[in-house]
């Protein structure tokens, strides 16, 4: 209750939050996947987030209690909330939503006013998709947004969904660099971006090497960018740490959307880079994680959080640094008025849509974890029942954000969970077979051992079906058990299942928009109640 | 089939010594052998299976090509010159159709 | 369909042995070395019929030592055999890089065969997969 909320909310005060002893004489400030958040959010964390092979049981692989313990957090604290999925929905109530450009931004120019000039913001991509409004407005009014927030270079992926010719046209219209050392035109193997850019703060020469998502052609539409090729490129990268330092680069900064495991493996390989801003796997840790003398930052989602990392670079090394994750309490951070301002703005047009009630909510909704999450049992179902399946296939996005039991779902809410640009809902045949190649495909992009080969989403969501999986087992021999819900019966190879799900990478899929079956669903179940899943069982 | 349009990117002087790229395509379906018609009728292989480049007369790089090379076969290599002088640029199709193209390069 | 699945049931894949026998036919017997030799490709395939894949070799390239010819094998194919690139003393440096088809999840191999007869080998699983679904 508000009683109890305000007296947690006494023991959190803006200077508590944003106040730090500076280090050194350069400050890295990071944010990554903010998913068009413009307002503060309920984002719950993982409860599974599983490693295989060597990173088994390491940071960012580590949750609830685990994480807490690890990581010295008292239970019940404003970090436990902001961090872990534990006791979500009661901490959410006590401590409210996190997050908000407007909030952002107090942030941001409170180090911009202690740091002046010796200050870099860097931002991980992720940025331009992930609401109503920024599908709406094709990512111009997160492009808007951010110019105000001013980083100094960013990199992408879901940006690229919007297509080559719109990323064009937003890219050449930034007053800074979108860096891309990764992408290449597909044709004559030549770089389409800027790889990296020196910038010289403080006195001190840092290279920024922007890292696009490599998988992006293969996790999202390849036809809406034919002209252009990704890949991990780990020989380029090196490439350009060497010749960043033969430029003279005292720091080498990799502001990348590899995904942590992909970078934790780049940093054992690739010497001489002092920072890997990581992004794209939405995790949130409160130390950097080191490997071979570069500092991993993992800086969240959502707006949730905004890195700070002070660095004293001196003699063309790094010599320390002081870091710090600050959790974007939005009751607790006042919002910077102009910033509101302007995100009041580019609301405005859309206001009574998004505010637009469709439903109720008996059950906390959310998305993040490996399996399942409650928003993609609420879409399987109305996948289920609106198109007449026996199958249901949602997508392991790691983006969208949580509702609490008890408040509205509205249309904001709804889009927050599926706002994209290939949103169609397929309905096909199917047969065992190939839905089980598909599960046995992604489970490899979730959990091949070599980080390299992972593409960095969550396993696929099902309805109407279970099944067994043992991450740890080989390609190709993690899934067993499908059966059908509805019979009971294990499903057959052989036969032909009729399947309904959405984000289909193929062109020309055809459908209704997943939010159009998903609303026609909630108009039917005006008060959502969902059971607990147990659809997924996890072997060995 | 649209005709075999073969096109290159070669530096258009260096210096003497140096060693340059050189980029090759040419649009061809590289029919493998391997697929069928929509009548189950196997589609015979076609495919571009030899590319040599020469310059000044003398081979620089050649490449046997098999089916699994992809539609519009690309080549990226090098080449050391030591003279200015013109590459020649040989695609030789199953069909027995040859097609060629020409660069020149200053070397000063 | 929504998911495109490569390959095909039905399919006749190389075995292990045509590979084996590609390798020999191109090694005249010779017993291939690790070194040398750098197979480069992306780890995971943005699309399966058109796979970029790069090879460099070590060699000063001059008339007494040089890369005569690299071989490049894709073993999970109907047909193993995809190239083999020629060079001379006049290519500089022994490096090529062109596209292949890769019909499903495999390895890629790569020889070479130096003038002197000696032969390198270079190898890289390439994952050929479903698309979609992460994010
Ligand atoms: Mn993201
Ligand atoms: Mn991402």
């Amino acid at each position: 209750g508000r009683w109890t909320r305000a007296l947690a909310q006494q023991q959190l005060s803006e200077d508590a939050l944003l106040s730090m002893e500076p280090f050194g004489n350069v400050t890295l400030v990071h944010v990554t996947d903010i998913h068009a958040q413009l307002k503060p959010v309920y984002f719950r964390e993982p409860s599974v987030n599983l490693g295989v092979g060597e990173v088994a049981g390491l940071p960012p692989h580590v949750t609830g209690a685990d994480f807490l313990e690890l990581y010295n957090i008292e239970p019940g604290s404003p970090e436990a909330y902001a961090l872990t999925y534990e006791d979500f929905t009661a901490l959410a109530r006590t401590y409210g939503r996190m997050g908000g450009m407007d909030r952002v931004a107090t942030v941001v120019k409170r180090i911009r006013a202690e740091r002046g000039d010796n200050m870099l913001l860097l931002d991980g991509g992720d940025t331009w998709q992930g609401s109503y409004t920024a599908n709406k407005t094709l990512g111009a009014d997160m492009v808007e947004v951010m110019n105000a927030l001013g980083p100094d270079a960013m990199t992408g992926h879901w940006e690229f969904t919007y297509g080559a010719d719109r990323v064009t046209e937003l890219v050449d219209g930034l007053p800074f660099p979108f860096l891309g050392s990764n992408i290449y035109d597909a044709e004559w193997n030549e770089p389409a971006f800027e790889p990296m850019t020196m910038f010289e703060r403080g006195g001190v020469n840092i290279a920024v090497i922007g890292q696009a998502f490599p998988y992006t052609p293969i996790a999202n539409p390849r036809w809406m960018i034919p002209g252009w090729s990704f890949g991990i490129r780990e020989e380029d990268i090196a490439a350009h740490v060497q010749e960043a330092r033969a430029d003279g680069a005292d720091l080498v900064v990799l502001l990348s959307h590899n995904g942590f495991d992909v970078d934790r493996k780049l940093a054992s390989r690739v010497d001489g880079i002092d920072v890997i801003l990581t992004g794209h796997t939405h995790d949130a840790l409160p130390e950097p994680v080191i490997v071979n003398d570069t500092l991993l930052i993992a800086s969240g989602s959502n707006g949730k959080f905004v890195s700070r990392l002070d660095l004293d670079v001196r003699d063309g090394a790094m010599k320390g640094f002081s870091y710090r994750l600050i959790p974007v309490f939005a009751d607790v951070i006042a919002p910077d008025a102009e910033m509101a301002a302007l995100i009041d703005k580019v609301r405005a047009p859309y206001e009574a849509e998004l505010a637009r009630e469709l439903a109720r909510t008996d059950t906390l909704l959310y998305r993040r974890g490996n399996f399942n999450g409650t928003m993609d049992d609420l879409i399987c179902q109305a996948l289920l029942e609106e198109r007449e399946a026996d199958i249901a296939l949602s997508p392991g996005f790691r983006w969208g954000t949580s509702v609490l039991p008890g408040d509205a779902i509205t249309v904001e809410d709804l889009h927050t969970a599926c706002a994209m640009t290939y949103p169609a809902v397929y309905r096909s045949t199917m047969s065992g077979q190939v839905i089980r190649d598909i599960l046995e495909d992604v489970a490899d992009n979730l959990f091949n051992p070599d980080p390299y080969y992972q593409q960095g989403g969550d396993m696929v969501r099902v309805g109407g079906m279970s099944y067994t999986i043992a991450p740890t087992a080989d390609m190709g021999s993690r899934i067993s058990d499908m059966t059908v819900l509805k019979t009971g019966e294990p499903i057959d190879p052989g036969r032909d299942y009729v399947v309904s799900g959405w984000a289909s990478v193929n062109e020309n899929t055809e459908g209704p928009a997943i939010w159009d079956v998903v609303e026609a669903w909630l108009k039917d179940n005006p008060v959502v109640t969902l059971k607990e899943n147990g659809s997924v069982r996890i072997a060995g | 089939m649209a005709e075999s349009k073969p096109r290159v990117k070669v530096p258009k002087s260096a210096s003497k010594g140096d060693v340059v790229t050189i980029k090759t395509l040419i649009s061809h379906p590289m029919e493998s052998g391997q697929r069928k018609d929509k009548e189950g009728n196997p589609i015979p292989r076609k495919i571009i299976n030899k590319f040599t480049c020469t310059f000044n007369g003398k081979e620089v790089f050649s490449g046997d090509l098999d089916p699994a090379i992809a539609a519009n076969p690309y080549f990226e290599f090098n080449a050391k010159v030591d003279e200015s002088g013109t590459f020649v640029f040989t695609w030789v199709d199953d069909d027995g159709s040859v097609y060629t193209t020409e660069a020149a390069i200053e070397v000063n | 369909a929504v998911f495109a699945v490569a390959g095909g049931r039905g399919t006749a894949w190389a075995s292990t042995e045509d590979t084996q026998k590609a390798i020999d036919a191109f090694t005249g017997g010779a017993a291939p070395q690790s070194g040398r030799i750098t197979l480069n490709a992306p780890e995971i395939a943005e699309n399966g019929n058109t796979v970029p894949v790069s090879v460099a070799v070590d060699s000063p390239m001059t008339d007494d030592d040089y890369v005569a010819a690299v071989m490049i094998l894709a073993e999970g194919n109907p047909n193993p055999n995809v190239a083999t690139l020629h060079f001379t003393p006049m290519s500089g440096s022994a490096d090529v890089t062109t596209r292949m088809r890769l019909a499903k999840t495999q390895n890629v191999i790569a020889l070479a065969k130096m003038n002197d007869g000696s032969v390198f080998m270079d190898k890289k699983e390439v994952k050929v997969t479903i698309g979609g679904c992460g994010g």
